[in-house]
């Protein structure tokens, strides 16, 4: 890594003021279409008239008060602060799958007929989108090796969630739901594998993994019983590490009576390399915002594809997209759905984006994707584990599209840990990156994913970052507990409010209130 | 894969490829870098790292995949002609509301929400993303100011989920677990509801009761006297209603609420807030609504955006299921940072034992609310508001002048209104399909969530649709019944 030049980045500092503090009373940043005097000879010229009273709004809302081009301005160089995946270096962020999103896609989705539908339109109208969504059913069909999809879900968690519903509706529908309440998961597994099933009403019971890095067989074994509604697992898991018996979790969940559900939001190292129902797996999702290349957007709109088999299509939430050959219909009439879980059905231009990628990827396409990634993976891994103070922890060392690695090593030896080391990469260009789900299991965690989006020169130097970072705690630690150094702000205080309420303010309104109260503390 | 092998045949599509390629999304697919790279690990070829799935559970065929279609320009050829058997708002005149409805899209909203550095950013920390930040809670602080309440979540997927969502943190809030919903409740949003609230077999549901409507389209007050008890977590209405309406009493509500212990959730559609008068000043305990008017494209249902938002107690924060953002200071004087409040509470704090869940859901569309509400000022929502009230009433007034047609309330209504056609012997669903003939989307057939409005349908009118567009429904609709 001796050949990599580390850039001498400098994020934008514009010292922008909030948009609350800006302004001067009479600007206006858009007008908005009068009724006109011929409407308004119909209904009069005093539109209130018709808002009763006591339901008219007396003062006008605080908003501010700006023209056009100083909103513009605000608002782009906000954006300029946010370092954002397409202009730096997302290997950061691991389990989020940070992959390019194809600018022509957007083209796409903007487009009035897709932009401007409107949901409840004729399906006569809407046949163009449906066969885009038909489309992207057969690709997770295809990847999945299930039956059927459910485009509702509009993240990865709320395809978690429509799971947790549908085992529910399912042991429901054979009489045995108020005794099958306890759902299963792995503490690897993404915290909605816990989270959404409790909501759903389900206890949940968590496996811990063994000095391998996934929970033994006989664990789970001890778990089952007749109050078994199902298991909610992640594989390969958030470490990276791939649970081989994975096939026989299953079937020692089929034979206690429960189902099993694999969260595949990160799908992206096993794309036409091992399928979900290959493995014996009743359902699976995908997150079309991480696998499927659609952009994350500050966290969304996003996607996540809910695939089942047969046996539990009939309980997916209404309505369900059905072809007769010649048209397609939005089937409402599904007594034995779960219901709903969303208005309408679903983030379709999400959709409309993954499609898209998918097309230019072919079934071949998609194998180099998992392939690549995969490579670039271990390729990341060789290079870490030469830096001091990183080591990855389990026995299983060979990794797929991830790794979660530790900085114990450092933290013993210098003081440095995680957190220092990750305000440190942004003075380097790159996102700080992502340490790990909570409970930190692995200690002084952080997790990169270098997908197939990033060059080998992408790797080298996000793994030179690392080294830097690793030189500096052994050579001079203080730079790294004053980092970040280049970022757009300065290093923050008053931590406390994140906790304490009186110290905290999550509106401008409140903030306010609180500063002058203080203020008056003060001063008293 | 081999290099050199990167070939699909397919002989059924001609836009289909044959030739070898390097794909411009993968770098290392160039064969030699790939090759290199291997060395560098330590193995022959991919295969070897792919040693820990079994071989049992590898896929050994070929993937049931369309594809691929290389060249960019093939591509958009190809989705624009699928896109092109759509019929949109653009194409015809759609009076289309209930939950979702075309308004105007500033330009420079369109213009930030795709910008690259919002359009490609994820869960990126404060530092990093600092922009990010600062735009989600200055549309937290806006929001306030339209909502006049002192906290607004991050919000997740849609108004249905935050019904339900809020409903849940009353009942935790109050320990107690049922709800009463207002009948003209969006079916939709409390089908989503329904879902959250877990069915009757579980000692965790909470139960879901609806509450009559008054002549006015409004809640019925003697029926919610009647119905609430100590078991109350919750009363939820909408104002304006699904139904247009304006409800009325929502203070006599409140008091009904507070008195029996019980919260009150108000859903708004935030762009009526510049001539309706806020939830928080009716005595709201929480108000949920969805942000698709403030800027954003309906995109067939992927335009809704669903906010919790409540006044500062610790106990609400506590119970909020959804992220929350707090503005602190940092050592260079006069800066601002933000960051997460109470982050351990959360799913992802707390996996099973946290309030419910969160997870990646809409927060490009916090950006474009955002942007809208700087844009519109307190003069832009009371134009907007007037436009809208002027328009549909104008609407309303026409469409009651033709025979067999009346409407099923009266004018205290805002931007939809629901068109009785019993009187035409006509159904909805065939005055729509003769509307459609004329490019006409009419309005949302009632007759199956609202059976006791027979035959009736719910037109959006908003500050899009002109005098002539009304008057062209008007014209069709005289031609139809």
């Amino acid at each position: 890594m001796g050949d990599v030049k580390l850039r001498r980045y400098r994020a934008p500092h514009w010292d922008e003021p909030l948009i609350m503090e800006m302004g001067v009373p009479g600007e206006r940043g858009m007008l908005v279409p009068q009724a006109g005097p011929e409407v308004e000879c119909v209904v009069g010229g005093d539109a209130v008239a018709f808002v009763p009273e006591s339901m008219r709004r007396t003062t006008p809302p605080a908003l501010p008060e700006l023209s056009q081009h100083q909103v513009l301005r605000h608002y782009l160089r906000l954006s300029q602060e946010t370092l954002g995946m397409d202009l730096a270096s997302d290997i950061s962020e691991g389990t989020c799958t940070m992959k390019y999103s194809p600018k022509v896609h957007e083209e796409l989705v903007r487009m009035p007929r897709m932009a401007e539908l409107h949901p409840r339109q004729d399906d006569e109208t809407l046949q163009g989108l449906f066969e885009i969504m038909w489309g992207l059913r057969r690709v997770l069909r295809g990847v999945s090796g299930m039956d059927e999809v459910s485009f509702h879900g509009g993240g990865g968690a709320h395809a978690v969630y429509t799971n947790a519903c549908v085992v529910r509706a399912y042991h429901a529908s054979r009489g045995e739901l108020p005794q099958r309440n306890e759902m299963i998961t792995t503490i690897f597994s993404h915290p909605c594998d816990a989270g959404t099933p409790a909501t759903a009403g389900f206890k949940v019971i968590t496996l811990m993994p063994d000095e391998k890095g996934y929970p033994p067989l006989d664990q789970l074994k001890a778990a089952v019983s007749e109050r078994t509604a199902g298991v909610m697992m992640t594989n390969p898991e958030d470490t990276g590490i791939y649970n081989p018996n994975v096939d026989k979790f299953v079937e020692v969940v089929h034979e206690a009576g429960g189902l099993a559900f694999t969260d595949q939001a990160n799908a992206n190292g096993i794309l036409g390399i091992a399928r979900a129902r290959d493995a014996g797996f009743d359902a699976c999702h995908f997150n079309l915002h991480k696998t499927f290349s659609s952009p994350h957007g500050c966290e969304g709109p996003a996607a996540g594809m809910y695939c089942c088999t047969d046996q539990l299509a009939r309980f997916l939430p209404r309505p369900v997209l059905t072809f007769d050959g010649q048209t397609y219909h939005l089937d409402y009439d599904r007594p034995d759905s779960i219901g709903k879980i969303r208005q309408f059905f679903g983030n379709v231009q999400v959709v409309l984006k993954a499609y898209a990628w998918v097309l230019q990827m072919g079934p071949q396409g998609l194998r180099e994707v998992a392939e690549v990634s995969v490579i670039n993976n271990n390729y990341l891994d060789k290079k870490l584990l030469e830096i001091r103070g990183v080591t990855k922890p389990y026995e299983e060392k060979r990794r797929l599209d991830q790794v979660r690695y530790s900085l114990e090593q450092l933290k013993e030896e210098t003081g440095i840990g995680t957190h220092e080391v990750q305000d440190r990469m942004v003075d380097f260009g790159i996102q700080s990156y992502w340490m790990s789900h909570h409970p930190f299991i692995v200690p002084e965690p952080f997790t990169p994913e270098p997908c197939e989006t990033y060059s080998r020169e992408d790797l080298d130097y996000w793994a030179a970052v690392i080294e830097q970072a690793s030189d500096e705690a052994y050579a001079e630690p203080e730079t790294l507990l004053r980092a970040p150094h280049n970022s757009s702000i300065a290093k923050m205080k008053r931590t406390e409010a994140f906790e304490d309420p009186d110290e905290w303010a999550m509106t401008w309104r409140a903030y306010r209130r609180k500063r002058a109260a203080r203020k008056d503390a003060a001063d008293e | 894969m081999r290099p050199g092998r990167r070939v699909r045949e397919r002989s059924d599509d001609p836009q289909m490829t044959r030739a070898p390629f390097i794909h411009p999304y993968i770098p290392n697919a160039v064969p030699a870098t790939k090759q290199a790279m291997l060395r560098e690990i330590g193995v022959r070829d991919v295969e070897e790292l792919y040693a820990p799935i079994p071989e049992r559970l590898r896929f050994k065929g070929e993937l049931d995949v369309p594809g691929p279609i290389l060249a960019e320009a093939d591509l958009k050829r190809h989705l624009r002609a699928l896109l092109d058997k759509n019929l949109s708002t653009d194409d015809c005149l759609s009076f289309l509301g209930g939950g979702v409805a075309k308004h105007y899209v500033p330009a420079a909203v369109d213009e930030v929400v795709n910008r690259a550095e919002f359009l490609s950013a994820y869960c990126g920390a404060n530092y990093s993303d600092h922009g990010k930040y600062q735009v989600r809670w200055e549309f937290n602080s806006q929001l306030a100011e339209l909502l006049d309440v002192d906290v607004v979540s991050e919000p997740i997927y849609d108004w249905g989920t935050v019904v339900g969502a809020s409903i849940r943190m009353a009942s935790r809030i109050t320990g107690r677990s049922r709800a009463l919903l207002a009948r003209s409740t969006a079916p939709e949003r409390l089908a989503v509801a329904r879902t959250m609230c877990q069915p009757e077999q579980l000692p965790t549901h909470i139960g879901l009761e609806s509450v009559g409507m008054d002549a006015g389209g409004g809640m019925d007050l003697d029926d919610l006297r009647r119905k609430i008890s100590a078991q109350t977590a919750a009363v939820y209405l909408e104002n304006p209603s699904f139904l247009g309406c304006i409800e009325l009493r929502v203070r006599e509500i409140a008091a009904v609420c507070h008195q029996a212990g019980a919260l009150l959730i108000v859903g708004v559609d935030p762009i009526s807030l510049g001539v309706l008068a806020p939830p928080g000043s009716l005595g709201a305990d929480i108000v949920v609504g969805d942000l698709q008017s403030l800027g954003v494209h309906m995109s067939a249902g992927g335009g809704v955006s669903g906010f919790i938002a409540f006044n500062d107690d610790p106990v609400y924060c506590a119970e909020c299921p959804l992220a929350l953002y707090t503005i602190l200071e940092t050592e260079r004087e006069g800066e601002y940072a933000f960051g997460e409040v109470m982050a351990e509470r959360t799913s992802y704090g707390l996996r099973d034992k946290g309030k419910d869940w969160v997870g990646t859901a809409s927060g490009l569309w916090t950006i474009a609310a955002a942007v809208y509400m700087s844009l519109m000022g307190p003069q832009g929502f009371r134009e907007i508001g007037e436009t809208i009230l002027k328009r549909s009433h104008y609407a309303a007034a026409r469409l009651r002048e033709i025979d067999g047609v009346r409407l099923s309330f009266g004018d205290a209504f805002f931007k939809e209104f629901v068109v009785d056609f019993n009187g035409s012997g006509k159904r909805v669903w065939e005055v729509n399909r003769a509307l459609l003939e004329r490019r006409i989307f009419g309005g949302l057939d009632l007759s199956q969530d609202f059976p006791q409005l027979g035959q009736s349908a719910l037109y959006c009118v908003t500050e899009l649709h002109t005098k002539a567009d009304i008057d062209r429904l008007t014209a069709a609709l005289q031609e139809v019944l």
